[in-house]
C-alpha cells in the first residue's frame, strides 16, 4: 500500500482522507458482512426463479414451483372441510341426544352451530340469539313450537310460514281488520289476556273479555290460555311477549294479527349443520 | 482536500476479515475449574432427558419434559400447566438476579465459566488443539499451503465439530418428547420432520458459533456484556493485572541489568503468555475491557510463568482497581463480598425462591374459571324470573378422574343452578372431570319471579371434590334488569 499512516491515539491506519485537519480512520467493515450481502443477492435471484416474481404484459412469471397463494388458501380450506367431514360423519349418524351426551361431538356441534348461527340466524335473532320485537328470543324458556332438540331441529328444517310444503303453519285471524270483533270487544279481550300475566288495560271489562276469549281464542290458545306447541300458539299467561306485552301492542296484535316468517333451512343447510344449530340453540337457554 | 491514490486501489481494503485467535493451551487451578464446569454442565445437558420419573400410566415417564402437544411441562415431581407459566417467569427473574449477584461478587464470571457460548467454544478449542496442535502449530499450519496432511487434519477437526454440533441439536429435541423413542426414531428415519429441522438449526448454530464466530459472538452479538459491565462496581472482583506490582515491565535479562543500575523494575517480564492464552484475544494488562470474559486463564498462564522465573504468583488475579490504588499508596487491600448490594441480591433470591417453593407446595390441584355471557347479560323468563348464562371451566390437575359438586353463593334462597348435560345430586350438579384435563360447561343460574336484585350482584362459584373436599372458587356477577 502506498500510503500508511498510523493514528497515534487509536493505533489504526488512516485512509489518507483529510478534511480541515481531521483524518479519517480506516476501520473496514467486517468481511462476513460482504458475504452476507452476496448471499442475499444469490437468494433473491433464486427466489425470483422459484416463486412468481416478474410482471409481464398480460400475466406474470409463474415460478418453478407454480406457487399461488390463492391455490394454497383453497387447498387449506378443502383440507379443513375434509377434516370437519370426518367428525361431521359421526354427527350425521348420531341422534341429537347422542351428540348432546358425547363431549367430543358436543364440542364440535357447538362450535359449528355457533358459526352457522352467526352466518344464518343472527340477522333476525341477533348475534346473542336474544331476538327482538317479532323475532323470538332463543335465550329464554318460552318456545312457540316446542323447545326440545327435535322440535328445534324440525323448526329450523321446515321454517315457519315458509315455502316448504312441511312448514310450521298457523293463522291467527285478523279480528279487527276482518270485522270479527269490534274495538270495544278487542279492548276487553286484551284486558283479559293481560290480566293473566298480572297487567291490566284501562277501561277494559275483564269478565266480558274472558267470555270473548272463550268463544274466539281457546281453539288455539287453549282454555287455560297456555297455548300449544303443536299449533305454535303462544302461551298468553307468561311474561314473554313476542310482539310486545303492553296495552297498545296486544290490541294491535288482536286487531291485525302477526304472521312472522322464518325461512326453511332444509336444503339450504346440510342436515349436519342443522343438527349443530339445534344443539347450539337448545344449549343457549336450556330449551325444553 | 487531499486526494489519495489509496482510495482507488480496489475494494478489498474496505472490508476486513476478523483476526483469528490462536489461544494457547494452559493448565492451572482455574483451568481445572473450567474443565469441571464444562463436564458438569454438558453432562447435565446431554443426559438429563434420559432420567425416568414414574407418574402413573397416563402421564409421560420422563423426568424433565416440555410436552408441547399436551401443553404441560414436567420437572421431576413438578407438573406445570399453561396457566401456571408464571413459574417460568419466576425462574427467569431468579436467573437474572443470580446473574446480578455473580456480577456483584466477581464481575462477568458467568461469561467466563457458565455461558453456553463459552462452554461449547472451549470444547471446540479442545478438539482443535487435540488435532491441530497448540498455538504455534496451528499458526504455522494455517500459513502453510494446503497439503494432504493439512487437509486430513482440517477435515478431521470439522467432522468432530459437526458430530458435537449434531449432538447438541439432538439433545435439545430430547427435552420435547420421550428421549429414548426420539433417539431410536432419529436413527431409523422415523422422527417427525420438525425433529430433524430443529436438529439442523442447532447443528448449524453450534457449528458456526462455537467453531467460527467464537469471541465475535461475545464482542458483537451478545447483549449481556453491555448489561453486565454496567452492573459491576468498584467492589466486584475482576480479573486484574496488578500494575502496582508488574510495572515497569522488563524481560528477565534487561530487568536484572536495570535492577543492578538501581532502576525500578516490575514483576511482569512481558512474555505475553496472558495474551496468548486468552480465548477472546485480550491483553489484560490494558485493564478491564469489553472483550474480557473473566475466565481467568491468563491468571493460570501468568502464575505458571512466575513460578518458572521464581517470582511470586498472583501478578494477575481476581482483584479490584481500588485495591491496586490502595496498595500503591501503601494501604492494605480491602475485599468486601458482603455489602448492601450482594446482601440485597441474595435476599431477593431467597425471597423469590422461597415464595415459588411455597406456592408450588401449596398449589391447588383443581381450579375453576367462569366467563359470564356477554350477549345477553341476562334473560327474562316467562315467569318473570331472570336467568344468567356462564361458561364454566373446571380444571383437574390430578392424574385420576374426579367429581366436583358445583355451587354458587351470594344469591338469596330460591335460585336454581343448572349445568347443561350434567346430572344433579342433592341439588348440586356433580361434574365428572377426566384425569389431567379441563372440562367446559354451560351453566345457567336462575332467580325466580319475586326476588328483587340490584342490577349487579357479586356471586361466587365453588367446586368441591366429592371425595376429599378439596375446593376452588372464583367470583363473578349475577345481572338483572335494573329495578325501577
Amino acid at each position: 500500500m502506498a500510503h500508511e499512516e498510523i493514528d497515534k491515539v487509536t493505533g489504526v491506519a488512516t485512509t489518507g482522507h483529510e478534511w480541515d485537519g481531521i483524518k479519517e480512520l480506516n476501520n473496514p467493515l467486517p468481511r462476513w458482512w460482504l458475504w452476507v450481502f452476496y448471499a442475499c443477492i444469490v437468494f433473491a435471484i433464486g427466489y425470483a426463479f422459484v416463486y412468481p416474481a416478474v410482471p409481464l404484459v398480460s400475466s406474470y412469471s409463474k415460478g418453478l414451483l407454480g406457487h399461488s397463494q390463492r391455490a394454497s388458501a383453497l387447498a387449506e380450506t378443502q383440507a379443513g372441510q375434509a377434516a370437519r367431514a370426518e367428525v361431521g360423519k359421526g354427527l350425521a349418524n348420531a341422534s341429537l341426544d347422542q351428540i348432546k351426551n358425547d363431549p367430543k361431538m358436543l364440542e364440535f356441534a357447538m362450535a359449528q352451530g355457533r358459526a352457522a348461527f352467526g352466518d344464518n340466524c343472527a340477522p333476525c335473532h341477533g348475534s346473542g340469539a336474544t331476538g327482538s320485537k317479532g323475532y323470538p328470543n332463543l335465550q329464554d324458556d318460552d318456545w312457540l313450537w316446542g323447545g326440545t332438540l327435535t322440535d328445534i331441529e324440525h323448526t329450523i328444517t321446515v321454517g315457519v310460514r315458509s315455502t316448504s310444503p312441511d312448514t310450521r303453519m298457523n293463522d291467527m285471524p285478523r279480528f279487527g281488520e276482518d270485522g270479527l270483533l269490534d274495538a270495544k270487544q278487542i279492548r276487553n279481550v286484551a284486558g283479559f289476556v293481560l290480566s293473566l300475566s298480572g297487567s291490566s288495560v284501562k277501561g277494559a271489562d275483564v269478565e266480558a273479555g274472558k267470555q270473548i276469549f272463550a268463544e274466539n281464542c281457546t281453539s288455539c290458545h287453549g282454555e287455560d290460555a297456555k297455548g300449544s306447541h303443536e299449533l305454535g300458539a303462544p302461551n298468553l299467561t307468561d311474561k314473554v311477549w313476542l310482539y310486545g306485552g303492553d296495552e297498545a301492542s296486544v290490541i294491535n296484535t288482536i286487531t291485525h294479527a302477526h304472521r312472522g316468517v322464518m325461512p326453511t333451512w332444509g336444503g339450504k343447510l346440510d342436515p349436519v349443520t342443522i343438527k349443530s344449530l339445534a344443539i347450539y340453540v337448545h344449549d343457549l337457554g336450556g330449551g325444553t | 482536500m487531499r486526494v489519495d491514490e489509496n482510495v482507488t486501489t480496489g475494494g478489498d481494503n474496505y472490508y476486513a476479515a476478523a483476526k483469528k485467535n490462536y489461544p494457547a493451551a494452559v493448565s492451572g487451578r482455574l483451568r481445572t475449574i473450567k474443565w469441571s464446569v464444562l463436564i458438569i454442565t454438558l453432562g447435565i445437558y446431554y443426559f438429563l432427558p434420559f432420567i425416568r420419573w414414574d407418574r402413573g400410566p397416563d402421564a409421560p415417564g420422563q423426568a424433565v419434559l416440555i410436552d408441547m402437544a399436551g401443553r404441560k411441562a414436567y420437572f421431576f415431581g413438578v407438573e406445570i400447566w399453561p396457566q401456571e407459566v408464571y413459574y417460568l417467569t419466576g425462574l427467569l427473574v431468579l436467573a437474572s438476579i443470580a446473574l446480578f449477584l455473580m456480577n456483584a461478587v466477581a464481575g462477568r464470571i458467568w461469561c467466563g465459566y457458565l455461558c453456553p457460548q463459552t462452554v461449547w467454544t472451549d470444547l471446540f478449542f479442545a478438539v482443535e488443539r487435540w488435532i491441530e496442535g497448540d498455538r504455534r502449530d496451528r499458526i504455522l499450519m494455517d500459513r502453510a499451503p494446503m497439503s494432504a496432511g493439512k487437509f486430513m487434519r482440517k477435515s478431521a477437526k470439522h467432522v468432530i465439530w459437526l458430530l458435537i454440533a449434531v449432538g447438541t441439536g439432538g439433545a435439545w429435541v430430547l427435552y420435547f418428547g420421550d428421549a429414548p423413542t426420539i433417539v431410536k426414531d432419529v436413527f431409523t428415519g422415523n422422527a417427525a420432520p420438525i425433529v430433524y429441522i430443529w436438529i439442523g438449526i442447532l447443528t448449524f448454530t453450534t457449528y458456526s458459533l462455537a467453531g467460527f464466530m467464537r469471541e465475535q459472538v461475545c464482542l458483537y452479538m451478545c447483549p449481556w456484556p453491555r448489561i453486565q459491565a454496567a452492573l459491576t462496581d468498584e467492589w466486584a472482583l475482576n480479573v486484574t493485572y496488578r500494575t502496582d506490582r508488574g510495572e515497569p515491565r522488563k524481560s528477565v535479562r534487561i530487568g536484572e541489568r536495570a535492577k543492578a543500575a538501581g532502576e525500578a523494575v516490575g514483576d511482569c517480564i512481558d512474555c505475553k503468555a496472558c495474551v496468548q492464552v486468552c480465548p477472546t484475544g485480550v491483553d489484560i494488562r490494558e485493564g478491564l475491557q469489553l472483550g474480557c470474559i473473566q475466565c481467568g486463564l491468563c491468571i493460570d498462564a501468568c502464575d505458571t510463568v512466575m513460578h518458572k522465573v521464581g517470582r511470586e504468583p498472583g501478578l494477575i488475579g481476581y482483584d479490584t482497581d481500588m485495591n491496586i490504588a490502595r496498595r500503591s499508596e501503601g494501604k492494605p487491600p480491602i475485599y468486601r463480598i458482603v455489602r448492601p448490594r450482594t446482601v440485597l441480591y441474595a435476599a431477593l433470591i431467597v425471597l423469590i425462591g422461597g415464595f415459588m417453593i411455597y406456592t408450588l407446595a401449596n398449589r391447588a390441584f383443581q381450579g375453576v374459571s367462569v366467563l359470564h355471557d356477554r350477549n345477553p347479560l341476562y334473560v327474562n323468563l316467562s315467569d318473570g324470573g331472570t336467568r344468567n348464562g356462564y361458561t364454566v371451566r373446571l380444571i383437574n390437575k390430578r392424574p385420576h378422574e374426579r367429581h366436583f359438586a358445583l355451587t354458587v353463593s351470594g344469591l338469596p334462597e330460591g335460585f336454581t343452578l343448572e349445568a347443561q348435560g350434567v346430572a344433579a345430586a342433592s341439588g348440586k350438579p356433580v361434574v365428572e372431570v377426566a384425569a389431567d384435563t379441563t372440562r367446559e360447561l354451560r351453566v345457567l343460574v336462575m332467580v325466580p319471579n319475586g326476588i328483587v336484585l340490584p342490577a349487579s350482584t357479586p356471586i361466587e362459584f365453588y367446586i368441591v371434590d366429592t371425595d376429599n373436599g378439596e375446593k376452588a372458587s372464583t367470583s363473578d356477577f349475577f345481572k338483572t334488569a335494573a329495578p325501577n
